[in-house]
């Protein structure tokens, strides 16, 4: 039979001590967080290397990034991240193996943290490109000019020059990183949308926990909003005198 | 503003493909050559002696994939140009709740709204007899309507907010000059509003549509059976990990490249002046 609503939801499982779940939930949010974070820093890293191997680089390392990025960006994460972790993780065990220090334990945050850097980095590196090439070209001629060495150019003039450019792509990668997190509950790592199915599952309350977990997932989504609007502001201080 | 939205969305979805031109310069050849070997060494070492058992249950998985694609797409999109309409040009309550929409979609994982939709409202609907007794019962017992839902959804969220650009993006002059001609409101969006709209999102809507593709494989994790979940069971069946993984990455990265070769044809048959 139809029960009345007020006594389909139980709030009490949302407690934070252990006969509710709310305090697992939260551990598995932190779990997001740290792999998000992760996963976007390597993603930073690897995007800024691929765009300046697609800009700069020679013929061999410009059709390399190409092959990664497209790669990477036709082929949905979910496979991806099924690949990458089982090859990754197999991969890394050989040359444990081979080294000889024997069979490794990969944390899941590590792998975790590898295959969204992975994944980000091919689409940070179509940003960062764009976004570099955005940058009046005789900035950069006028810096080679003075005669600083490409890595100074580099953190003198290009980062900071196309950083205003960026941020739009960048931040939205950001909210791309934090959603794509969950799919890590596929390969079985407890991040906030596994744990919230384990949950709704040993309590029955399926709905309750899920628009839970929403509301956390919004929630990150809503701050790091706002962070970013900050950033933003910052970075393009300059910019309305110019615009 | 639109126009850095549609950099955004170029930037993170696949539109372009290498151009067939200048395949043929030396360190290319040289590429290819060693791409050749890879993909040699791969038929060669690896055991692919399942693939025709599975064969045809790949190309129905293939078909169930296209098919969520499509209808998810073409629903999707029906959705989306009320929800970036009312976004331009609604009453406020309207413009507040498709606001309110595209920000809880567009905020939380797609994986999360599946399985909420799958878990959460298959585990409500069996509570009410009204709907056990009505005629939909037979099919929200399946997986696959969930799956259509959610992606559905999905895709009307990202395109709402994609089309809201495109309305928002139409010379004004050109919407003031039909007023003009005496054309009524309802004629004045049939005939200019929604076809300029619609002609401005194009090129994003190939990225969307790459993007949807690739969100596919997720109704795989509500036992829906699509390519990836034929691929899931030939795994658990052979005991093998790798090799059904590559098929599969190799199945999408045709389909990706199919797509966006259609696209750029139909983009092709639209006359523009470039600016």
């Amino acid at each position: 039979m139809a029960a009345d609503p007020a006594s389909l939801i139980d709030w009490g499982l949302l407690a934070l001590d252990p006969p509710g779940w709310g305090g697992v939930l939260l551990a598995g949010l932190m779990n997001s967080i740290k792999i998000a974070i992760g996963g976007y820093s390597l993603g930073l890293v690897l995007g800024t290397g691929g765009a300046f191997g697609k800009l700069y680089g020679g013929p061999v390392t410009k059709d390399l990034m190409e092959v990664y990025t497209t790669v990477v960006r036709a082929v949905p994460e979910l496979v991806l991240i099924l690949l990458l972790y089982y090859a990754g993780t197999d991969l890394l065990n050989r040359l444990a193996s081979a080294a000889g220090y024997g069979a490794v334990d990969i944390s899941g945050l590590a792998a975790g943290i590898f295959v969204i850097g992975v994944v980000q980095g091919a689409y940070a590196t179509e940003v960062i490109r764009g976004a570099i090439r955005a940058v009046p070209s005789g900035q950069i001629e006028a810096a080679r000019a003075f005669g600083m060495s490409p890595l100074l150019i580099l953190r003198r003039v290009t980062l900071p020059a196309m950083l205003p450019h960026a941020l739009p792509g960048l931040s939205n990668l950001w909210l791309i990183s934090t959603k794509d997190t969950a799919l890590l509950a596929v390969v079985g790592f407890s991040e906030l949308t596994l744990v919230t199915r384990q949950a709704a599952g040993t309590t029955k309350a399926y709905m309750l926990f899920f628009c839970a977990a929403g509301v956390l997932y919004l929630a990150l989504t809503l701050i790091s909003n706002l962070i970013i609007r900050v950033i933003e502001a910052r970075a393009r201080r300059g910019w309305v005198a110019t615009r | 503003m639109t126009s850095e939205e549609s950099t955004i969305v170029e930037a993170t979805a696949l539109t372009r493909l290498p151009s067939a031109r200048g395949l043929l310069k030396p360190h290319r050849l040289a590429l290819m050559a060693v791409a050749a070997a890879i993909v040699f060494c791969a038929v060669w070492f690896l055991r692919w002696d399942w693939l025709p058992d599975y064969a045809g249950r790949l190309a129905n998985g293939v078909v169930v994939s296209l098919l969520m694609l499509v209808s998810t797409c073409l629903l999707g999109f029906v959705f989306a140009v009320p929800i970036g309409l009312v976004q331009v040009t609604g009453p406020w309550p309207l413009k507040l709740l498709a606001k309110g929409f595209c920000t809880i979609i567009r905020g939380t994982p797609l994986l999360l709204q599946l399985w909420l939709l799958y878990y959460g409202l298959g585990s409500l609907f069996p509570q009410f007899p009204a709907i056990r007794q009505s005629f939909l019962w037979p099919w929200l017992r399946e997986a696959w309507p969930y799956g259509v839902a959610a992606l559905t959804i999905s895709f009307a969220a990202y395109e709402g907010e994609v089309m809201r650009g495109a309305f928002a993006g139409v010379p004004p002059g050109e919407l003031e000059a039909a007023r003009a001609f005496g054309m009524s409101r309802w004629k004045v969006f049939r005939r200019i509003w929604l076809p300029r709209a619609v002609h401005r999102a194009l090129p994003t809507l190939s990225g969307e549509t790459v993007l949807q593709l690739k969100s596919t494989p997720l109704v795989a994790t509500i036992t829906v059976i699509d390519v990836y979940a034929v691929v899931s069971k030939i795994r658990q069946m052979t005991f093998l990990t790798y090799e059904p993984l590559l098929l599969l990455a190799l199945i999408y990265l045709c389909l990706t490249a199919f797509l966006v070769l259609a696209f750029r044809y139909f983009e092709n048959k639209i006359p523009t002046r470039s600016a």
